[in-house]
């Protein structure tokens, strides 16, 4: 794994590289350099199965990270291919001619979090979400208590606990609050 | 390569064809989804996969909640396999966390999840044969799983939704008489699969009915991103198990069983021989889990776990092929992300939409039962 990412390091100008363990890895990659990139580990380094496809909301830096993770059957090896794209206006290359799944993964994150995939087929179909017009509902700052309080009502007669509260009298009342 | 099987606005409006809706209450559905359907005749031309029903927004609720407040949703999330989702959410927690679980606590993890693994593919032989009419079968099966869930009640207090491997370890050791409880209901499936490779496998209208349907071509198991038996059946040795052995799978006598064919009959033949596989496993493990020592790791209060910032991918063989769990952490008492992957998410939407072109309505069951599929696990 070493050797790849030095090799995808030089070729394709990875600004990070981190080794979680011996079989799996963390590279970035410029927005532009994803498709080549994923290209080259699918047809020379044997990167052949796209376990999955998804984004982390960085609210504080306005950014998403989006995760590609590849996986190699020949050497067991996982290497997660990252990109950070613009949190406003969100949108990255399709790769849906890569992997024949990769549309599923671009139709839900563009609807889970906005993110705009060009190209990507049935990308703009509802997927889980069923007459949908609120923001995407995986943003950060959605916020689920306003949203619930405005959907659904509170039934007469139930309380509300804080469960760490709870936890803590209940359960653990010995430990306070160490 | 990604291929459309799209019908033209136009023609749909010609009169020729009928949209019809396989779901999501149709008893040959795995699960709450449906299938929106374009027929010509008896045939199918187009197919739509649709999930969303039983969305309960397992990630978003997860990245609320405190890393010990996940347990009891974690195991939600596949209601026939939830030990899958209690070990990689554990494991994952673990690997960013840095904590070592004890020797003992693996080899009756692994005990759990073979025995997670049988019951789940007693379950579906059942509704694999059920969809081709044979429903007898189904009885048979499930009488079967339901002696698996007075075990697993036995082992961890409940029948589905366990909630016995947390981190550190397991919650309890085996009671008292558990191993030969499990022996003798180990004996009696062996003698059930005897019976169904006599009356399902053996079956004239089952072949019939099963051979050539759903047929996956090996060239497109890594487009499609296809795994466990419906990529073994094809000829792949491929399982995680064995290609990157976890709990003590390393320390165990097993082969990875392939077909030649990956087709519904096929993959009903695959699943049939991991059964007897998974029953083999288990009698190993009764023989070699330790009986002392330590179960569980020494943990600080878990009210104020704070993992350290960290991403990692664990992942492991569920009964359908590689199920993983994605983490990130910020360093705070709250997940910054899960991502659960599991395989339905293709084989239930891009390699279902293809194959089930040109099948019979009748066998639209039996072609998606012979994929085994959960959509929860694909809409989290």
């Amino acid at each position: 794994m070493q050797q790849l990412c030095e090799r995808m390091t030089a070729q394709f100008d990875c600004d990070m590289v981190m080794h979680q363990k011996p079989d799996l890895s963390f590279l970035r990659v410029d927005k532009d350099k994803l498709e080549s990139a994923l290209v080259y580990l699918k047809t020379h380094e044997g990167f052949v199965h796209l376990s999955f496809v998804t984004v982390i909301d960085y609210i504080e830096d306005s950014f998403f990270r989006l995760n590609y993770m590849l996986h190699n059957y020949e050497t067991a090896a996982n290497l997660a291919v990252q990109v950070d794209i613009e949190r406003e206006a969100a949108s990255m290359h399709s790769i849906h001619h890569l992997w024949a799944q990769g549309w599923t993964y671009q139709r839900e994150l563009k609807e889970m979090y906005g993110i705009n995939f060009p190209g990507s087929p049935r990308v703009d179909e509802e997927f889980v979400l069923e007459g949908w017009d609120g923001p995407p509902p995986m943003l950060r700052d959605f916020d689920t208590v306003k949203f619930c309080e405005g959907r659904f009502t509170v039934r007469e007669g139930r309380e509300s606990q804080d469960v760490k509260q709870t936890m803590r009298d209940n359960i653990y009342p010995e430990r306070g609050e160490a | 390569m990604f291929e459309l099987h799209r019908i033209p606005e136009a023609e749909l409006e010609s009169g020729k064809y009928v949209k019809l809706w396989h779901g999501p209450q149709h008893p040959g559905i795995t699960g709450n989804m449906s299938l929106e359907l374009t027929l010509s005749g008896d045939d199918v031309v187009e197919c739509k996969t649709h999930v969303g029903y039983l969305h309960r927004g397992f990630e978003k609720m997860m990245e609320r909640r405190t890393f010990i407040q996940n347990f009891p949703i974690v195991c939600r999330i596949a209601v026939p396999e939830p030990t899958f989702n209690e070990y990689l959410y554990a494991a994952a927690v673990e690997e960013l966390a840095g904590i070592e679980v004890p020797d003992r606590a693996q080899w009756l993890r692994c005990l759990n999840l073979e025995m997670m693994r049988l019951a789940s593919f007693l379950m579906w032989l059942g509704g694999a044969a059920g969809s081709f009419g044979m429903s007898t079968v189904y009885q048979w099966t499930v009488t079967h799983r339901d002696y698996m869930l007075d075990l697993f009640e036995e082992m961890t207090g409940a029948r589905i939704y366990h909630m016995y491997i947390t981190p550190g370890g397991v919650r309890a050791p085996l009671p008292e008489g558990f191993t030969e409880r499990t022996r003798s209901v180990m004996d009696g499936i062996e003698k059930l699969l005897y019976e169904i490779e006599r009356v399902v496998l053996n079956n004239a209208v089952f072949k019939l009915r099963s051979q050539g349907l759903g047929f996956i071509d090996p060239s497109m198991i890594d487009d499609y991103g296809i795994v466990g038996p419906n990529a073994r059946a094809a000829g792949l040795a491929r399982d995680v198990r064995k290609d990157s052995p976890y709990l003590v799978y390393d320390q165990l006598d097993f082969e990875t069983i392939t077909g030649d064919k990956s087709d519904a009959y096929n993959r009903t033949v695959q699943r049939y021989q991991e059964m007897h596989q998974c029953i083999s496993l288990i009698r190993q493990m009764l023989d070699q889990t330790p009986t002392s020592g330590s179960f569980h790791a020494d943990l600080p209060n878990v009210l104020h776990w704070k993992i350290p910032a960290g991403q990692t991918y664990v992942k492991a063989e569920c009964t359908r092929g590689e199920y993983g769990y994605f983490l990130v952490t910020d360093g705070s008492e709250y997940l910054r992300r899960v991502t659960i992957r599991g395989p339905s998410y293709t084989h239930a939407i891009a390699v279902m939409e293809k194959l089930v072109v040109g099948v019979n309505i009748a066998d639209v069951a039996g072609l998606m039962v012979s994929l085994h599929t959960y959509p929860p696990e694909i809409e989290r």
